[in-house]
């Protein structure tokens, strides 16, 4: 009887092991065969106008999906690859310090009873969609800009093209700010995560050698937690750069490169999202959106693998930069 | 053994909850699809509770509504022969498309299931563009577009045909409150004028072509931010169509579409901005000073924008109002043809007729079989619903801020509705 018992449990054992693996293994494929069947999906769509404009897309400036005399559209994606790139870049402008001193101040400085709640707040800010932080930009935010900030800068800085110009809220430079505040909980959080991480010893060990806070941070705390925090940078730039409602709200929707970060643009997400609902029937316009969610995937690829060169890098030169 | 039979009876129970779970599941979803119309239906009539707070607050332009139109379309539903059509076995009919007439057909939808309570529409608005797309998949039974389909497009749904339900106009909107000039302030622009703002050629307020055509108001030394749609929409092509009637230079330039390419976009010194929807347009002119942008009139209206005259094709100056939209409708050139529908209205006749009006479409199958999910049953209470709606159903429309269908145009759908058909037997008989 004994044995027996022992038997069908071993055989029992087995089949949940073997279970237990196939689901593991049909989850731990799942991901790169979803990514792989996306990007199929995109590449598949976007064939129309590969053919028709071929490497051109990338270079075009033109988005004419109607033209007047009643011929082929004619469209390019670099006005909204360049204004993608360059909200991102202003929104990690403001968000990377601003997310680095909220997780260093929740980790590192705050007194016990202000940690908790301020690490829900911060987390409370993730928590909200995004046409929400739209309607305030475009109620609250846009005005504002266009009231204070904005003429400010252009009235100091104006001679720099970047500042130069005309204003009124709408623009790249408003979406950058809205795409800012949306991605600082993120960074926040996992920047916070991996600063938790660091082994108190690194403090101590500062700390004993005579340092102060500002020293203990600066060379034991960011040089060993440097490879999560460009994680968190990289994180929070993937969810920049698909961002959509918000930035379609505020950012002014034209298709237009300027020097000027005040005067309207447009990003990949915000242009399929304004014109998806008309292009039926025309075939080559639909694929060039396509395309443009094709770009979008590509640029992410991209960022994420120049984080992970990054992080690798930094890993590498890790042991050495603690000893300075 | 013991414990290997506890192990099987707990196998059991999770064999017995997943069944369980599965016909709840099942159960919960019979409920919610049978639910479905009275809960979609309690929607609506908020919705046209909500439109007909908007409209008590636009009374401004309802006002302007003279008995003449009434009468008209009245004598228009007395001519509705629909007789002892009562539907006893319930039937579930589905519409989509643009959204500026969802109001008026989601009051429809309504209003006509207390008629006919078995019988039941449901609308959503989901673009013009979608809705010419889903009926052409045949996913829906009825579609809705703002813009009259293309030779292309209709060549891509064979059997489709297209009639006017309503109309409405655009109204040319501008925010000059910071500089003194108050909504209730009424600007004249002449179609070149809205042509060169749109190019982006007059980029000031104060530009001389701008001040001639208003004398008495001092137009301040500001830049013009020029609003447009950045989705495609209906609006868009009532207002590029008439701008390519009235300006040839615009035909050759921009044409004419839901969508088009807008050369004050990319022109140096000048300032468009793209916004999503009519509500977009009218928060970004409503917050922007110096702003300038087109909306279905209802949207000027119910924000409180400064609201343009423009001139017409006789030279006169003239501000949109339900009564100034009718007169547009009904001095349009020629008599409507119930063969093609697609009418156009813009730069109408008419002293008194606004210039920038558009018909909005429904878009049914001539023979119904056509679209395989509807069935005989629902292709006569469609016909029914529709036969209803351009004649009861107009009564609707000035309280929601449309106007209602000329007398001649009723008449033409008429005939249009009278050839719809089931596998070839008709479906209305005149």
């Amino acid at each position: 009887m004994q044995t027996e018992i022992e038997k069908t449990r071993a055989r029992q054992r087995a089949r949940h092991h073997d279970f237990l693996h196939a689901i593991l293994i049909v989850a731990a494929f799942a991901i790169p065969i979803i990514a792989a069947l996306t990007f199929y999906a995109l590449f598949n769509g976007s064939l129309d106008s590969i053919q028709a404009f071929g490497f051109g897309f990338l270079t075009g400036t033109a988005w004419v999906p109607n033209p007047p005399n009643g011929g082929p559209p004619i469209l390019g994606a670099l006005p909204a690859i360049y204004g993608s790139v360059v909200t991102t870049l202003i929104s990690l402008l403001f968000a990377v310090p601003i997310s680095l001193g909220i997780a260093l101040f929740q980790s590192e400085l705050a007194p016990r009873r202000f940690r908790l709640p301020s690490i829900f707040l911060v987390e409370l800010l993730a928590a909200v969609p995004s046409v929400v932080y739209g309607l305030w930009g475009i109620l609250f935010l846009v005005p504002f800009m266009s009231t204070y900030i904005d003429p400010g800068l252009i009235g100091s800085l104006g001679f720099i093209p970047i500042f130069a110009g005309e204003t009124n809220g709408l623009g790249m430079f408003t979406a950058g700010i809205i795409l800012a505040i949306m991605i600082i909980p993120y960074g926040a959080a996992v920047m916070r995560e991996v600063i938790a991480a660091v082994p108190r010893s690194q403090r101590e060990a500062c700390i004993a050698l005579g340092g102060n806070t500002v020293e203990t941070v600066r060379m034991a705390v960011i040089p060993y937690a440097s490879t999560g925090i460009i994680a968190a940078i990289v994180l929070a730039m993937g969810r920049a750069i698909g961002e959509t409602m918000a930035v379609t709200m505020v950012i002014g929707n034209v298709a237009r490169i300027s020097p000027s970060l005040f005067l309207p643009s447009e990003t990949i997400p915000s242009v399929i999202a304004n014109e998806f609902t008309e292009v039926a029937g025309n075939n080559i316009y639909l694929a060039s959106l396509f395309e443009l969610g094709l770009i979008l995937f590509a640029i992410a690829f991209l960022m994420n693998l120049i984080g992970r060169v990054l992080i690798s890098r930094l890993t590498f030169h890790g042991g050495t930069s603690t000893h300075v | 053994m013991i414990r290997m039979s506890s192990k099987n009876t707990k196998r059991n129970v999770g064999i017995v909850a997943l069944v369980v779970v599965i016909l709840a599941a099942v159960a919960g979803g019979y409920y919610f699809t049978t639910m479905n119309n009275t809960q979609s239906m309690s929607e609506t009539s908020m919705m046209t509770s909500q439109s007909s707070m908007m409209s008590s607050e636009t009374s401004m332009v309802t006002s302007i509504m003279t008995s003449a139109t009434m009468t008209e379309t009245s004598m228009a539903s007395m001519t509705s022969s629909v007789a002892a059509y009562q539907p006893t076995t319930p039937v579930s009919i589905l519409g989509a498309g643009a959204t500026f007439p969802q109001p008026l057909i989601q009051t429809w939808t309504v209003e006509y299931n207390k008629l006919y309570p078995a019988v039941s529409i449901s609308y959503s608005g989901i673009g013009s563009g979608a809705g010419i797309q889903q009926i052409t998949l045949k996913t829906v039974d009825f579609g809705a577009s703002d813009a009259p389909l293309s030779d292309a497009q209709l060549a891509r749904a064979p059997g489709l045909v297209l009639f006017p339900e309503t109309l409405g106009g655009v109204a040319i909107t501008y925010n000059l409150a910071a500089w003194g000039i108050t909504n209730t302030t009424v600007l004249n622009f002449t179609p070149a004028v809205i042509a060169d703002i749109y190019m982006g050629t007059i980029t000031e307020w104060n530009d001389p072509a701008l001040v001639a055509l208003n004398p008495g108001v001092s137009l301040p030394s500001a830049f013009i931010t020029v609003v447009h749609r950045s989705d495609g929409s209906g609006t868009t092509y009532a207002f590029t169509n008439f701008l390519s009637v009235t300006v040839p230079n615009w035909a050759a330039q921009v044409g004419y579409s839901t969508s088009v390419t807008w050369p004050v976009d990319t022109k140096p010194g000048a300032y468009g901005v793209g916004a999503k929807g009519n509500p977009g347009v009218a928060g970004t002119v409503l917050n922007t000073h110096g702003a300038i942008g087109y909306v279905d009139v209802i949207y000027a209206v119910s924000n409180h924008l400064g609201v343009g005259a423009v001139q017409n094709a006789a030279g006169n100056f003239v501000a949109p109002t339900l009564q100034t939209i009718l007169y547009a409708a009904q001095n349009a050139t020629g008599t409507p043809n119930y063969q093609d529908l697609r009418l156009h209205i813009v730069n109408a006749a008419g002293a008194q007729s606004y210039p920038i009006a558009t018909y909005t479409y429904i878009l049914v199958y001539r023979d119904m079989s056509a679209n395989p999910s509807t069935t005989e049953a629902k292709a006569e209470a469609l016909a029914q619903f529709l036969w209803w709606a351009i004649h009861d159903g107009q009564q609707y429309s000035t309280a929601l801020i449309y106007v209602p269908l000329p007398a001649n145009v009723v008449a033409a759908d008429e005939q249009l509705l009278l050839t719809l058909n089931y596998q070839g037997t008709p479906l209305l008989t005149g």
